[in-house]
């Protein structure tokens, strides 16, 4: 099966210094890939090529045709601060890209989904950190996209609401079919959500290893076959350069 | 919940948080009744004469006859005027406030002039109203038109300068047009802004309202400001003031009771609450 979503030989910089160097991958059709990397190596910049949030790169950015097929959107982002509309109450916010014709049935729909049935009408003001998120995965879900592109989302609440969002989001990637490329520094959450970890790392990065992580689903946080990918992924990180 | 602790409870009414929304309107009034007292013990006691001020009480007599004349007819003429100019003003202003707010270029090209404009007093413009316009409605209602469309203007561009950038990025990833992104986040997200510029933009039009009606004109409040000073009656000239006052502060908290319900969703600090 062909790719939904590749990047070949990306080269980025900014101004004289270049973040990124020949970094290529590809987003196979239902797999779950992280990028995986220290905070400042260009994961996250990599992710804005990838939505199409950035421009200005060498190298290139090739959809599927099947992404732009049917009502689906293609692309859905969530990023790493919720970015809800603090005027528009939740289910506005989830069906935000549709405005007054959004599909309410598919907004309900959502809200059972991400465990927030009854509160769409709440103000993001009223939401504590997790439910925010919760939120913007749903809508990054709206647009009943193909490829969801998440740019470290669970880093900025506890470790308790990070372990169910996890769990939430191999879930509805399972069931609407979706690949997710994932960015995080957080080697656990890699290799515990993935099918394959690319590890990003030098100055400037490139993909310096490629774990695979066939480990079937649901999976147990403290099984010995993760321990094990996990230690192989230190290692990697390791042996960069720094 | 257990018996027990409910016999510990104290009455229903201690516990209900009836005293969360602390009522200030009465205390506000403290200060104004303090002063009119006093001018009132001063005025009847000789210390100021009452040909230079009249005692609180002739106010209300003056007010009184006014208000069975032509009072209402001055505050209508007056109010037509700041409405029609404001409505003017500050819808030109957020047109081009947004405009400029959007488009680097266009501030460009726009802005240096407008701030120029802006450091003009409202009042030069008037030698030049008259001369093109004449001294009938339209020059006043211009003046007020000019006046009030500096401070929507200034804080419109500022408030579409102070849109999140992630918001913007949200509407960008979703793939908006520019003028879906200006309807749908940026305008939303700078109203705090816009409503901080129509309260200051309205201010203004009741400054230009008067200004225009000392010069010429037939009614207005203004106009009763000028009669007051023609016939030296400061009773006249005062509840002119005091009618400004009112009108002022009238018009001033419709737009606040507006803005209140329209920016119910800010989280933002809103004054610390009186411990009661």
């Amino acid at each position: 099966m062909s790719a939904l979503l590749s990047l070949h030989n990306i080269r980025k910089s900014f101004a004289e210094l270049t973040v990124l160097d020949d970094v290529s991958l590809a987003l196979a059709g239902g797999e779950i890939v992280s990028l995986l990397g220290p905070s400042g190596c260009g994961k996250s910049t990599l992710l804005r090529i990838a939505a199409g949030l950035d421009r200005h790169y060498q190298g290139q950015l090739e959809r599927n045709p099947l992404l732009d097929f049917g009502a689906s959107s293609g692309i859905g982002v969530v990023f790493q601060e919720p970015r809800l509309m603090p005027w528009l109450n939740v289910a506005e916010n989830i069906g935000f890209v549709d405005g007054h014709k959004a599909d309410a049935r598919w907004v309900r729909q959502l809200l059972r989904d991400v465990g927030l049935e009854g509160r769409g009408d709440a103000l993001p003001k009223q939401l504590s950190g997790g439910m925010a998120q919760r939120v913007a995965i749903a809508r990054g879900l709206y647009g009943k996209p193909q490829v969801l592109l998440l740019d470290e989302p669970f880093s900025a609440v506890d470790a308790f609401t990070r372990m169910k969002l996890q769990d939430l989001v191999t879930e509805l990637a399972a069931q609407y079919d979706i690949s997710v490329l994932l960015v995080t520094h957080d080697l656990d959450e890699a290799v515990y959500l993935s099918d394959r970890v690319l590890i990003l790392g030098g100055q400037p990065s490139r993909i310096v290893s490629e774990l695979h992580v066939p480990v079937p689903r649901p999976r147990d946080r403290r099984a010995a076959e993760l321990a094990l990918l996990k230690g192989q992924a230190l290692t990697a990180l390791y042996q960069q350069p720094y | 919940m257990s018996t027990r602790s409910q016999s510990l409870e104290r009455p229903a009414s201690a516990w209900r948080p009836a005293r969360r929304q602390v009522r200030f309107a009465p205390v506000g009034l403290l200060l104004p009744l303090a002063v009119l007292g006093l001018l009132e013990i001063c005025v009847y006691s000789g210390w100021i004469p009452a040909h230079l001020m009249p005692a609180p009480s002739t106010l209300v007599l003056t007010f009184h006859e006014l208000a069975a004349g032509p009072l209402w007819s001055h505050i209508l003429a007056s109010s037509q005027r700041v409405l029609l100019g404001f409505a003017i003003g500050s819808g030109l202003a957020i047109l081009l406030g947004t405009l400029v707010g959007m488009s680097q270029r266009l501030e460009a090209y726009l802005d240096p002039s407008f701030q120029a404009l802006r450091a003009v007093p409202g009042l030069a413009w008037v030698p030049l109203l008259l001369i093109w316009l004449g001294i009938d409605e339209v020059s006043k209602v211009t003046l007020i038109a000019i006046g009030s469309f500096f401070p929507v203007y200034m804080n419109m561009v500022a408030g579409v300068r102070n849109v999140d950038r992630k918001l913007v990025e949200v509407g960008t990833q979703l793939g908006f047009s520019q003028t879906t992104l200006m309807q749908r986040i940026m305008l939303p997200a700078a109203l705090p802004y816009l409503f901080t510029g129509l309260r200051n933009g309205l201010s203004m039009a009741w400054l230009c309202v008067v200004a225009a009606e000392l010069l010429a004109a037939t009614e207005g409040i203004g106009y009763l400001l000028t009669d007051g000073r023609e016939v030296s009656r400061p009773d006249l000239v005062l509840t002119a003031i005091i009618t400004l006052a009112l009108m002022g502060k009238l018009t001033d908290s419709l737009l606040k009771h507006v803005e209140k319900r329209m920016l119910r969703w800010r989280d933002s600090f809103s004054g610390q609450e009186q411990k009661p």
